[in-house]
């Protein structure tokens, strides 16, 4: 046994030591910070959901829930879809340019796969509030004489066409988001599972 | 006493209460900016106490939430007394803190060598925001819902990693039972426990350096023989029996509230937090209570779309940057003295004009942003130039402070 203090000894299980502690520290943390993510039952609920839309009339609308928001299923008349042509210059992104905002399929004029069919989320891209209805055409719908018909979020005054496109000079930045969606027939949609997933 | 002698020996009993409370010395010359302190301790207990018997009933689960609210209200012996003076207790205590905040903006208590204080001040306001703020969801009422909504959806601004922090937050896509669940967790745990420990620190951090006062004078410098300051006087019994005097007097406002304008005609409970949470519906207006309102409509006057990564990015950098700017007070501002009394035209008129817009902003945020509530202007532009008003306050004060035609400071406290 010597008196001397072997420092260079005493300062590598010093740092050893801490850096083993540490390292124990960040292991346990992982799981911890893990456990605060979605649970296999919230991913449970967010599973596809399959639509039936055969009883949908064209200008009717129903509304379904997918991971807990609000999917609205539209079916335009012809005369919406001929009335929106000439919006383009009022929205802000009319050629669905924002990638993020559709999956490449509904990335066209009409924002959907079927032309009539409208597949999307309702929930307002400025902060998530519900924007509501507003099909009435003209003064009567009290966004001015020239509306033709789309959706209005009442938080912050956000517009949006009948294909969730976002009009110029409102709070909201992008477009209503297009869920991911496929047909499994003509008239039956599945929510959560896109075109390219279904048919590989 | 015997007792206090066995304790003495194993605790340093006597030690800690001469220290911190009988030869504790306080400046003499204390006015009404002082009892704000003292009163959002007072809250704070009271906001502990009647949780924990709101706990005793609540049930954190969407289902069961607001009908438990509503049994608390209906069924609970005093439930609604108890509940009321939590809701009513939140709003109050935000009201005692800006009181207290602009107390330390007055006579300069954020100055060398307080900053450490209020540093953990301003720690201790960001940690009541969230509090307030996970305690709002827990109503399940529609604005409670909405709010979570909007406030977690901001988190989703940040690029990259926004979308899954915000599902990390919620632990769902969407606000969930899992959501309100966790939220009750930080609520009642987390926040509160943070909020001991910095209220702690805080005091410890006071009492070595002591208090300021409305002259800013350091009463250290001036000592008797004995080696106390001459203008000093021990806290108890002075402020403990003056302090007792202000407690009366605010709660006396405070019940006033709470028996009969619980809800204050909406700014303290919002109506649409009387119906639950409907995920298809949102409230006309999504808003905050009161007390975060200067914040959201910083978040709302940010509408310039060509800013490189959207306006809504730049909104939530706006919002956050709003707060942080209050961390850097102590060198920020560059004055000679302390207090208000001795600061020239310059400090007097910025802190006016930062006062009355840090108001402005509050009253927008709870106004349509496209309407007109003042005069003239819609409220965004309002709030656009309240914005821009409340940065400069802050960025442009190493310059006016130090400009600022000072008076001399007294050696002693008047």
């Amino acid at each position: 046994m010597t008196e001397e203090v072997n420092s260079g000894r005493r300062r590598l299980l010093t740092t050893v030591t801490t850096g083993v502690g540490l390292a124990g520290a960040v292991a346990l943390a992982v799981p911890l910070v893990a456990s605060m993510k979605p649970s296999a039952r919230a991913l449970a609920a967010g599973a596809p959901v399959e639509v039936e839309i055969d009883d949908l009339a064209p200008g009717q609308m129903k509304v379904v829930e997918w991971r807990g928001k609000p999917v609205w299923i539209l079916r335009r008349t012809e005369e919406m879809l001929a009335e929106m042509a000439s919006l383009t210059g009022e929205l802000s992104d009319p050629d669905s340019q924002v990638v993020e905002q559709q999956p490449a399929y509904a990335q066209n004029e009409h924002r959907s796969i079927r032309p009539d069919v409208l597949v999307v989320l309702g929930v307002c891209t400025h902060l998530g509030c519900a924007p509501s209805k507003a099909f009435e055409k003209g003064g009567a719908s009290g966004l001015g004489s020239d509306w033709v018909g789309g959706f209005f979020c009442p938080c912050h005054g956000s517009k949006f066409d009948l294909s969730g496109r976002v009009y110029k000079n409102v709070p909201a930045p992008t477009n209503l988001v297009i869920p991911p969606h496929s047909y499994v027939s003509e008239n039956r949609i599945v929510i959560g599972v896109g075109e390219t997933e279904a048919t590989a | 006493m015997s007792l206090i002698n066995w304790i003495d020996d194993r605790f340093p009993l006597s030690k800690v209460w001469n220290e911190h409370m009988a030869q504790y010395y306080v400046p003499k010359n204390f006015n009404v900016w002082y009892y704000f302190g003292a009163l959002s301790l007072v809250v704070l207990v009271l906001q502990i106490v009647t949780g924990i018997i709101l706990t005793m009933h609540y049930k954190p689960d969407v289902d069961l939430a607001f009908a438990s609210v509503e049994y608390i209200m209906r069924d609970v012996p005093a439930g609604w007394f108890v509940r009321y003076l939590h809701g009513v207790g939140a709003s109050m205590f935000f009201l005692v803190v800006y009181l207290h905040m602009f107390r330390a903006m007055l006579y300069g208590s954020h100055r060398k060598p307080r900053e450490l204080i209020w540093l953990l001040g301003m720690v201790i306001y960001v940690a009541l925001m969230a509090e307030a703020f996970f305690g709002y969801l827990l109503p399940w009422g529609n604005m409670s819902y909405w709010g979570a909504q909007v406030i977690i959806s901001l988190f989703g601004a940040i690029p990259l990693i926004g979308e899954p922090l915000a599902e990390w937050i919620r632990g769902d896509f969407v606000v969930s039972d899992a959501t309100l669940n966790r939220f009750f967790a930080f609520h009642v745990i987390l926040l509160p426990l943070l909020l001991a420990l910095l209220v702690y620190l805080k005091i410890v951090a006071l009492h070595k350096v002591g208090s300021n006062n409305p002259d800013g004078v350091e009463i250290k410098k001036n000592k008797d023989k004995d080696g106390n300051p001459v203008d000093g006087i021990p806290f108890h019994p002075y402020y403990t029996v003056k302090d007792t005097f202000g407690v009366a007097v605010f709660m006396t406002i405070f019940l006033g509230i709470v028996f009969f304008v619980p809800e204050l005609g909406g700014w303290f409970l919002e109506k649409d937090n009387f119906a639950p949470a409907d995920i298809l519906q949102t409230p006309p207006d999504i808003v905050p209570l009161w007390y975060l309102t200067p914040y959201y409509s910083i978040l709302r006057a940010v509408t310039f779309e060509w800013l490189p990564g959207g306006a809504k990015l730049w909104g939530v950098i706006a919002m956050g940057g709003a707060i942080v700017m209050f961390f850097f007070l102590p060198w920020l501002d560059r004055a000679k003295v302390r207090s208000i009394r001795y600061r020239g035209w310059m400090y007097k008129t910025a802190l006016t004009v930062f006062a009355v817009t840090f108001v402005m902003l509050g009253y927008l945020g709870t106004k349509n942003p496209g309407h007109i509530d003042l005069f003239l202007f819609k409220n965004v532009i309002w709030a656009q130039i309240g914005m821009v008003v409340y940065f400069a306050f802050f960025l442009l004060m190493p310059i006016y402070t130090r400009l600022d035609p000072t008076k001399a400071e007294p050696d002693r406290v008047g």
